[in-house]
């Protein structure tokens, strides 16, 4: 529960920065590629996840495309727009400047 | 798009959801390849019937998918009735139809703004009087001198424009060709550059135009005309048009949506005003005039003044005309210049079909409007009785958790169904009948023409009602329905008599309503019936009438001499001649002296006959002789009874003398000697009280007793077939080969003026009687359902008192009583509100009052009737009732 808690709003930043670095993933791919990069210490939750990923979709930030895999099933894979890179950097400087913030705060405590 | 495409995927709402399962399913695939425990995979995931809801929603817009889900439940609802729902959809389409019918036709001839610059600025002149029969009149026509002088006197605020009427004309293309008739109007030259308008083609008539009599010779011809005449040839600019002795020049096409300013006739030519002698003429008054405020002046400050002045002007102008006021007392030229000025807003033009069609819309749009109001109780009963039915459901919906705002859109969503399938096919109805009615307006030689486009006014119009229908159809039963109590309901229903209750009020108003109806269409029914058969006094059988020009004017002799060709032709059994027909639209007046007196305050009103048109036209005479060849006007006249009984009271008339027209151009040297008396016949309209009428010979003869010319006259021919108009080709060639300067301008019969003469009675009589029988269809159905409902939702009550032994007849008075005293009371509310909405029609009644014992009688006896055969099956029903069997089934 902890550790869903971190990432309390920043679900979105994480997944877009996810898909601008690694275009075209599927769902299964970004939850493990955002396990992978925080060391195991930041997990979505398959609840959270694809309802976050619907939104944005519906919100024009990323687009779906079912593809065929080699295995024969279809996937549904993800990737980002222009409005949704715009969304990316407005994401990254708000996050920015509010750990700048924090980290000031826990400074000067 | 986000919106666009969550209300897109409402309609694919099933596919969706297995697109997420199948997501969500290789998800869990992927977690279980890469290592993952499969029940711990699963877990982490929560419910999958949750995950897929939450992710639908986000997907999807929920109000709107609920919302699809009630229109499919509606519509399964509508599916399961049927007979119901079509009966339904079918009566509330006729109601909506006719109610849009009605609008467009009422729009397109009241209000609809012409299509012009400034149509919101525009006034008509007019004058209030009490005119020579004693009853207020409204006079709208002007003088052109009068009309220059107020032109000059408002300059600065407004500019004044004239019009004349439209008058079917007689024209000829060139000279060899036959005479056709034409809507010929005067205008005066400003206005088309005041109304904005743009020629089509060539120029349109501008101020310089306004030249003297006879200096401009221009016509300009309506689009409508010229596509119509002439196949929207351009050549036609530059070619001649001859109208009596005048040749015009067309100089132009008007705007392709300009028909004029008299609303229901579409104006073919339009002539410069100064063009037509009548503009010379003093104390003539012949033309409308309109008042167009500049576009900045304020209405409500600046009319007032310019009237004001005006009255001035029109007072000093009338009373300044001294051949106007020639022998008249004191009194009677105060009466004659009392006259109130009135501007009134004309931004819809103005016609006198406007003025005789107005009240009867408005009946018109009453009826539909009730009929409207008829079925939609009838629907709303129908949704209430179902709604009651399906009171089980509904506690059942709350109790598990629906909201109530969900219970009433789901019953709006059912009535709004409704509406719109009957919006949908009342708009056919709507499409088909007001171009039908409009139809029926005028005689077919001439019909009445009215632009109705199915534009933004009407389509908001209808959007507007179906609205209205949709919240009275659902909003009573909906309210219902959402205070439901489901602990009562689910216990077994807490007040059985609610929904009777209500229903029997909607029954009463249904009766009123109906009854109302009813009441004002066997008004009609009556008016019509009586004016097609009031005594006529003279024949109409087998009279063709023969109305002939000459262009140039003709002696006397040349009419003789073609009526006595006439007489020679086959098929004729006799032809006399009159200037004009009886009941043909033309109507002179003019005032009477005895021995020199002053004349009279009522005027007469004359006719020229010839020799023998007494004795064609069967009319008897009551003393005295008829014309003879050596007669001549002035000289002899005949008279009716009333022009003797009102100016010889208590004398023989033969003999005695009179002066005519003291005031007026026709005033003669010579007096008029009485020769002969006919009785009364009806001599302009077959509405009117007897009037006083004189006839007078045909030839006229001038101070030197030389016969004057002729320009127009009627040739009365009694034809020895039954069908006068199968003679109207040869006749034609016969008056043409004679090329004695006479042409024909048109045929009829007397039967179709007369028949003409009831246009408006019967149009208003057929729609009435329509309606009424609609009317009362739909209230005998309403009250056959809500008895029918009661008896069924009473049946174990009834069930009992038939075990426990009530007799029939106790029965039959549980089922009808209440209901009877409903529709007593619904027929009383009904006839009350007849008598009043009678009182502002009577002007449509022709000898029949709303107080007349067998008008109230029809209604009422029609409605208890109707009343009785809806109660019949219900009755039945409850006296079979089989009381073990209710017993058994509880």
């Amino acid at each position: 529960m902890a550790r869903t808690d971190a990432l309390q709003g920043s679900l979105d930043l994480l997944v877009l920065k996810i898909l601008s670095r690694r275009p075209r993933l599927h769902g299964y791919a970004i939850m493990a590629a955002i396990a992978d990069t925080s060391g195991e210490v930041l997990r979505a939750e398959e609840g959270s996840l694809y309802p976050a990923l619907y939104r944005m979709e519906e919100a024009g930030w990323i687009r779906a495309e079912w593809v065929k895999k080699d295995t024969g099933r279809r996937a549904r894979i993800y990737e980002l727009t222009a409005a949704g890179k715009k969304q990316l950097s407005a994401e990254e400087s708000r996050w920015q400047a509010v750990s700048v913030a924090i980290n000031r705060v826990l400074r000067e405590a | 798009m986000s919106l666009l495409s969550r209300i897109a995927n409402v309609f694919r709402a099933e596919r969706l959801n297995r697109e997420i399962d199948e997501e969500l399913q290789a998800h869990l695939d992927e977690a279980i390849a890469a290592g993952r425990d499969p029940g711990e995979a699963r877990r982490a995931f929560g419910s999958p019937l949750h995950a897929r809801e939450v992710s639908h929603g986000i997907r999807v817009a929920g109000t709107l998918e609920s919302l699809l889900a009630d229109v499919r439940f509606g519509w399964r609802q509508l599916c399961r009735n049927k007979i119901t729902s079509a009966a339904a959809v079918v009566s509330l389409a006729l109601g909506l139809g006719s109610c849009v019918a009605a609008f467009r036709l009422i729009d397109a001839l009241l209000w609809r703004p012409l299509p012009i610059a400034g149509a919101n600025r525009l006034y008509a002149l007019s004058r209030k009087l009490i005119g020579p029969e004693g009853r207020p009149i409204e006079d709208r026509y002007w003088a052109t001198a009068e009309f220059n002088l107020l032109r000059d006197a408002s300059k600065e605020q407004a500019d004044l424009v004239a019009v004349s009427d439209a008058d079917l004309t007689d024209i000829t293309w060139s000279t060899e060709n036959d005479m056709e008739k034409a809507h010929v109007v005067y205008v005066s030259a400003n206005m088309f550059p005041l109304f904005g308008l743009q020629p089509a083609l060539g120029r349109l008539l501008a101020p310089a135009d306004d030249r003297g009599p006879g200096l401009a010779p221009y016509a300009v011809l309506s689009w409508d005309y010229w596509n119509h005449r002439f196949a929207r040839d351009p050549r036609v600019l530059g070619s001649s048009l001859h109208l009596g002795n005048q040749t015009f020049e067309v100089i132009g096409i008007g705007p392709r949506d300009f028909t004029g300013t008299e609303t229901g006739t579409v104006t073919d030519v339009f002539l410069p005003l100064n063009m037509n002698s009548l503009a010379a003429q003093q104390g003539v008054n012949w033309h409308h005039t309109f008042l167009m405020l500049k576009p900045d002046a304020d209405p409500s400050t600046v009319l007032e003044p310019v009237r004001q002045r005006f009255s001035a002007i029109i007072r000093a102008f009338e009373a300044g005309c001294a051949k106007c006021l020639l022998g008249m007392t004191p009194a009677q030229i105060e009466r004659h210049l009392q006259k109130q000025l009135v501007f009134s807003p004309a931004g819809a033009g103005i016609s006198e079909l406007q003025k005789e069609y107005r009240r009867l819309l408005g009946v018109l749009g009453l009826m539909v409007a009730l009929v409207l109001l008829i079925a939609c109780v009838n629907v709303a009963n129908m949704m209430t009785a179902q709604a009651a039915a399906r009171a089980h459901e509904m506690a059942l919906r709350i109790s598990i958790g629906a909201g109530r705002r969900r219970l009433v859109q789901l019953i709006l969503v059912q009535s709004a169904l409704l509406a719109l399938l009957a919006s949908a096919l009342g708009a056919f109805f709507a499409a088909w009948s007001a171009p039908f009615v409009l139809g029926l307006v005028n005689p077919p030689d001439n019909p009445a023409r009215l632009a109705l486009p199915a534009d933004a006014r009407v389509l908001l119009f209808a959007f507007a009602l179906t609205i209205l229908v949709i919240l009275l159809l659902g909003l009573l039963p909906a309210l219902r329905a959402s205070a439901v109590r489901p602990v009562a309901t689910l216990k077994g229903g807490e007040d059985p008599h609610a929904p009777r209750r209500l229903l029997r009020g909607a029954i009463g108003l249904q009766v009123a309503f109906c009854v109302l109806v009813l009441f004002l269409s066997s008004l009609f029914v009556a008016s019509f019936q009586r004016l097609q058969n009031r005594p006529l006094g003279f024949s109409t059988d087998r009279l063709l009438l023969l109305e002939a020009v000459a262009p140039k004017g003709q002696l006397p002799v040349v009419w003789d001499q073609t009526a006595e060709a006439l007489r020679a032709a086959p098929g004729v059994a006799s032809v006399s001649m009159a200037r004009w027909p009886l009941l043909g639209g033309i109507q002179i007046n003019s005032d009477i002296s005895i021995n020199g007196a002053p004349p009279s305050p009522t005027p007469a009103w004359f006719l020229n006959i010839s020799p023998g048109w007494l004795a064609t036209m069967k009319i008897p005479l009551l003393s005295g002789r008829d014309f003879g060849t050596q007669d001549t006007e002035p000289g002899a006249a005949i008279v009716n009874q009333t022009f003797a009984r009102i100016f010889f009271p208590g004398q023989d008339p033969i003999g005695r003398t009179f002066d005519r027209g003291a005031n007026q151009y026709f005033r003669s040297a010579s007096q008029y000697r009485i020769v002969g008396v006919v009785p009364d016949i009806p001599y302009h309209d077959l509405r009117e009280p007897s009037r006083a009428v004189y006839y007078l010979p045909f030839t006229e003869v001038d101070a030197k007793s030389a016969p004057k010319s002729i320009e127009f006259s009627t040739f009365v021919i009694h034809t020895s077939s039954a069908n006068p108009l199968a003679l109207a080709n040869s006749l034609r060639r016969l008056v043409a080969q004679r090329h004695n300067g006479l042409r024909v301008s048109n045929f009829t019969t007397q039967l179709d003026l007369v028949r003409d003469q009831t246009i408006r009675e019967r149009l208003l009589a057929m729609l009435a009687a329509f309606f009424a029988g609609v009317a009362l269809l739909l209230a005998g159905i309403g009250l056959y359902a809500v008895l029918n409902y009661s008896v069924l939702q009473r049946r174990r009550e009834i069930g009992i008192r038939i075990a426990i032994g009530s007799p029939r007849a106790g029965i039959v008075r549980l089922v009808t009583g209440d209901s009877l005293i409903t529709v007593g009371l619904g027929t009383g509310a009904g006839l009350a509100l007849g008598f009043a909405a009678a009182r502002s029609v009577a002007s449509l009644f022709y000898q029949v009052k709303a107080s007349d014992a067998d008008m109230i009688a029809w209604p009422t006896g029609a409605l208890l009737l109707t009343a009785l055969l809806a109660t019949i099956p219900a009755v039945l029903r409850a006296l079979r009732t089989d009381p073990t069997a209710i017993l058994r089934s509880e």
